[in-house]
C-alpha cells in the first residue's frame, strides 16, 4: 500500500496538534508542585534526606527565587530535553529509570492485548452469529462481570489460587535467579512468570472487545452486502469469517485507541500484585517512598504515549479503511 | 373493531425494566448492599476497629464468619463498613462529576459557536490526559483524605457528561417548545435548567449510575496503591491491608473484593436496564 501524500500531511498535523496537549501536560505537574500545601522544593526532592546543598542547588537550578514565569521556563525547557529530575531514592534520573521499566510493561500489555483482541473478536462473532440463545447470554454476563471486578482482586484470586494452591506458576517477578539467563531457557522462564499477570490484566480488555465485536457483528451481518453473499451461494463461513468481520473489526482499533489510558492503569495494577517489575511497579514505588520526581515522570511518559498510541490509532484506521477521509 | 384496539397496551416504563431479568437482580443486590450499608453499624457484631476481636488470621467460621485480619478484627464487620464508606465515596464522585458535566455540557451545547468550541478543547483535553494516573498524582500531592479522593475522581469523570450533554442540547436547543419559551422572555437559566434539561435528563441519569461503579472501581484502585484515606476503612484500602497477608489468609481479600464486585455489577445491570427504558433507540441490542 502507497502511503498517500495526504497521509503524510495528516500525522505531521496530528503530532503538530499534540504539542499544547504535552504542555498542558507539564503546566499540570508545574501547578501541583506550587499548588499542594508545602514548600515546592519538597516536590522537587521526594521525602527522601537530602543535603542542605542539595537543596541549595535544586533552589537555583529550578529558579525558585524568581518569579512563576521564570520557573516555568525552566522548568519546561528541562522536560524539552528530557530532564525530568533525579530519583534520590533510587539513585538515578527519572527519565532513564522510568524508560529501564519500559520493556518489561509492554511486554506485559502487548501480550495481553494481542491475546485478548483475538479471543474476544472471536468469541464476539460466535455470539452474533447465534444472538439471544443461552450460550449468547451466558457470554454475555460473564462479560458483563469481567468488566464489573476490580483488575487487582482478579489477579489476587488468581496468585492464590495458581501459584500458592497448586503452585502451578512463579507467584511473583519477570524471571527466576536459578534459571538460565539466556537463550531458549530465558524465555520459557520469563513466559512462565508473564501467565498469570496477562491472563489477569486480558480480563477487562476481553470483556470489552466481545462486547463491541458482538454488536458491531450483528449490525453487520444484517447488512444487504451479506445477504448477497449468502444468495450467491458463499459458503456461511466465509461470510462470516471473510466478508463480514473485515468490517466489523474496524472499531476495535479505536476501541483500544481510546482505552489506551484505562489499560495502562489496568498494567500498573496487574504489575503491583505481581511485583512485575514494569512502569506501574515503578509507580508503586513512587507512591510508597512520596518520590514526587517519579510520579510527576512517570504521569508525563505515559501521559506522552497515551497522546501517540491516540495518534496512531487514528492513522492505521485511516490506512486500512478507505472510507476515512483526512480532515 | 377497529384496528386501534387490537394493539396491545403500551408497556408501562417499569415493564420495560423488568423485561431484562439482569436489571432487576441488579436492583435487588442493590437494595441489599445500600441497607447494608445504612444499617451497617448496628448490624456489625463487632467493633471494626477493636483489635483483638477473636484470634489473629482466624479461617472464616462460628463468631466470625469472613475471618478475622492479621490483628484480630472481624472481617464481615470492616467489610459493612467498607461497603458505606465505598458507596458514598461512588455516589459523591458521581454526583459532583455530573453535576459539573451537566453544567459545561449545557452551557456548550446551548451556547454554541465561541464558547461551545472552547469548553470542548477543555473537555478534550481532560479526555486524553491519563485520567487514572491524574488522579494518582493529585491524592498523592494534595493529602489522601476521603473528600480529596471524591474530588479527583469527579474531576476525572466529568467530561463524559458533558459531552454527552452538549449533544442532546444541540438537538433540541432549536425545537419549538425551547422557541416558544424564549418568545415568552424565559431567562437564559430558565431555558437551560427548566425547558432543555428535563429533556435531556435520561442518557445522564444512565450515565450517572454506570459512574457510580466506575468511581467505586477508581476508589478501590487508588486504595490498593496506597493512596486511601487510613482513617476510613473502604473496601479498596481492605483490599490494599489484605496484600501483605493474602498469602496466609485468602479471605481479608477474597470477600472485600467481591463485595466492590457485586455493587459494581448490580450498578452496570440497572445502568442497562436505565438504558432500555430511558433511550428507547437503544432497546433490544
Amino acid at each position: 500500500m502507497s502511503l498517500r501524500p495526504s497521509l503524510l500531511l495528516y500525522v505531521a498535523r496530528r503530532l503538530l496538534q499534540a504539542v499544547p496537549l504535552v504542555f498542558v501536560i507539564i503546566l499540570i505537574n508545574f501547578f501541583l508542585i506550587h499548588a499542594a500545601p508545602g514548600d515546592p522544593v519538597d516536590f522537587l526532592v521526594g521525602t527522601m534526606e537530602a543535603t542542605p546543598e542539595y537543596l541549595e542547588g535544586l533552589r537555583r537550578e529550578f529558579g525558585l527565587d524568581q518569579p512563576l514565569p521564570v520557573q516555568l521556563w525552566r522548568y519546561v525547557s528541562k522536560i524539552a530535553v528530557l530532564d525530568m529530575g533525579y530519583s534520590l531514592r533510587f539513585r538515578q534520573p527519572v527519565f532513564e529509570l522510568i524508560m529501564s521499566r519500559l520493556p518489561a510493561t509492554l511486554l506485559l500489555m502487548g501480550t495481553a492485548l494481542v491475546v485478548s483482541s483475538i479471543v474476544g473478536i472471536l468469541l464476539g462473532v460466535a455470539a452474533a452469529r447465534r444472538p439471544h440463545t443461552a450460550t449468547d447470554h451466558a457470554a454475555t454476563f460473564v462479560a458483563l462481570a469481567g468488566y464489573s471486578m476490580p483488575v487487582f482482586w482478579l489477579g489476587q484470586l488468581l496468585l492464590i489460587a495458581f501459584s500458592l494452591h497448586l503452585n502451578w506458576f512463579p507467584t511473583q517477578g519477570m524471571y527466576d535467579l536459578r534459571a538460565p539467563s539466556d537463550g531458549w531457557g530465558r524465555i520459557v522462564d520469563v513466559a512462565h512468570h508473564l501467565v498469570l499477570p496477562a491472563l489477569t490484566y486480558s480480563v477487562y480488555h476481553l470483556a470489552l472487545v466481545y462486547r463491541l465485536m458482538r454488536v458491531k457483528m450483528q449490525e453487520t451481518l444484517a447488512l444487504d452486502y451479506v445477504t448477497t453473499a449468502r444468495a450467491k451461494g458463499v459458503p456461511e463461513r466465509r461470510v462470516v469469517y471473510v466478508h463480514a468481520l473485515r468490517n466489523a473489526v474496524l472499531p476495535i482499533v479505536t476501541v483500544i485507541g481510546l482505552n489506551f489510558g484505562f489499560m495502562l492503569a489496568g498494567s500498573v495494577l496487574t504489575e503491583t500484585v505481581f511485583a512485575w517489575p514494569g512502569m506501574g511497579r515503578l509507580l508503586y514505588e513512587g507512591i510508597q517512598g512520596r518520590d514526587y520526581p517519579v510520579l510527576m515522570g512517570l504521569f508525563t511518559c505515559l501521559s506522552v504515549m497515551v497522546i501517540l498510541v491516540n495518534i496512531i490509532t487514528d492513522v492505521v484506521y485511516a490506512v486500512i479503511d478507505p472510507r476515512v477521509v483526512y480532515r | 373493531m377497529s384496528a386501534a384496539t387490537d394493539l396491545p397496551a403500551a408497556p408501562t416504563r417499569w415493564r420495560i425494566f423488568a423485561r431484562g431479568k439482569g436489571a432487576i437482580a441488579g436492583a435487588a443486590i442493590l437494595v441489599v448492599l445500600l441497607l447494608l450499608a445504612l444499617a451497617g453499624s448496628v448490624v456489625a457484631p463487632f467493633d471494626p476497629d477493636k483489635v483483638g476481636a477473636g484470634a489473629t488470621m482466624a479461617m472464616p467460621g462460628g463468631t466470625h464468619w469472613m475471618g478475622t485480619d492479621e490483628l484480630g478484627r472481624d472481617v464481615f464487620s470492616r467489610i459493612l463498613i467498607g461497603i458505606k464508606v465505598s458507596l458514598l465515596v461512588g455516589l459523591g464522585a458521581a454526583a459532583v462529576s455530573t453535576g459539573l458535566g451537566v453544567v459545561v455540557g449545557g452551557v456548550a451545547g446551548f451556547s454554541g459557536g465561541l464558547i461551545d468550541d472552547a469548553l470542548m478543547r477543555i473537555t478534550e483535553v481532560f479526555q486524553v490526559i491519563p485520567r487514572f494516573f491524574l488522579a494518582v498524582l493529585l491524592v498523592a500531592f494534595f493529602g489522601a483524605s476521603i473528600v480529596n479522593i471524591i474530588a479527583a475522581i469527579a474531576i476525572l469523570s466529568w467530561p463524559e457528561v458533558a459531552r454527552i450533554v452538549r449533544a442532546e442540547f444541540l438537538s433540541l436547543r432549536s425545537r419549538q417548545f425551547v422557541d416558544a419559551a424564549r418568545v415568552a422572555g424565559a431567562s437564559v437559566g430558565t431555558l437551560i435548567f427548566v425547558e432543555i434539561l428535563p429533556n435531556a435528563l435520561g442518557p445522564v441519569v444512565v450515565n450517572a449510575t454506570l459512574q457510580v461503579g466506575q468511581a467505586m472501581l477508581l476508589e478501590a484502585g487508588l486504595s490498593y496503591l496506597g493512596l486511601g484515606d487510613p482513617s476510613q476503612i473502604s473496601l479498596g484500602l481492605m483490599l490494599h491491608q489484605a496484600q501483605q497477608i493474602m498469602r496466609a489468609a485468602w479471605w481479608t481479600t477474597a470477600f472485600p473484593g467481591a463485595m466492590i464486585f457485586l455493587a459494581v455489577l448490580s450498578l452496570n445491570l440497572v445502568g442497562d436496564g436505565l438504558n432500555d427504558v430511558l433511550n428507547p433507540r437503544s432497546r433490544g441490542r
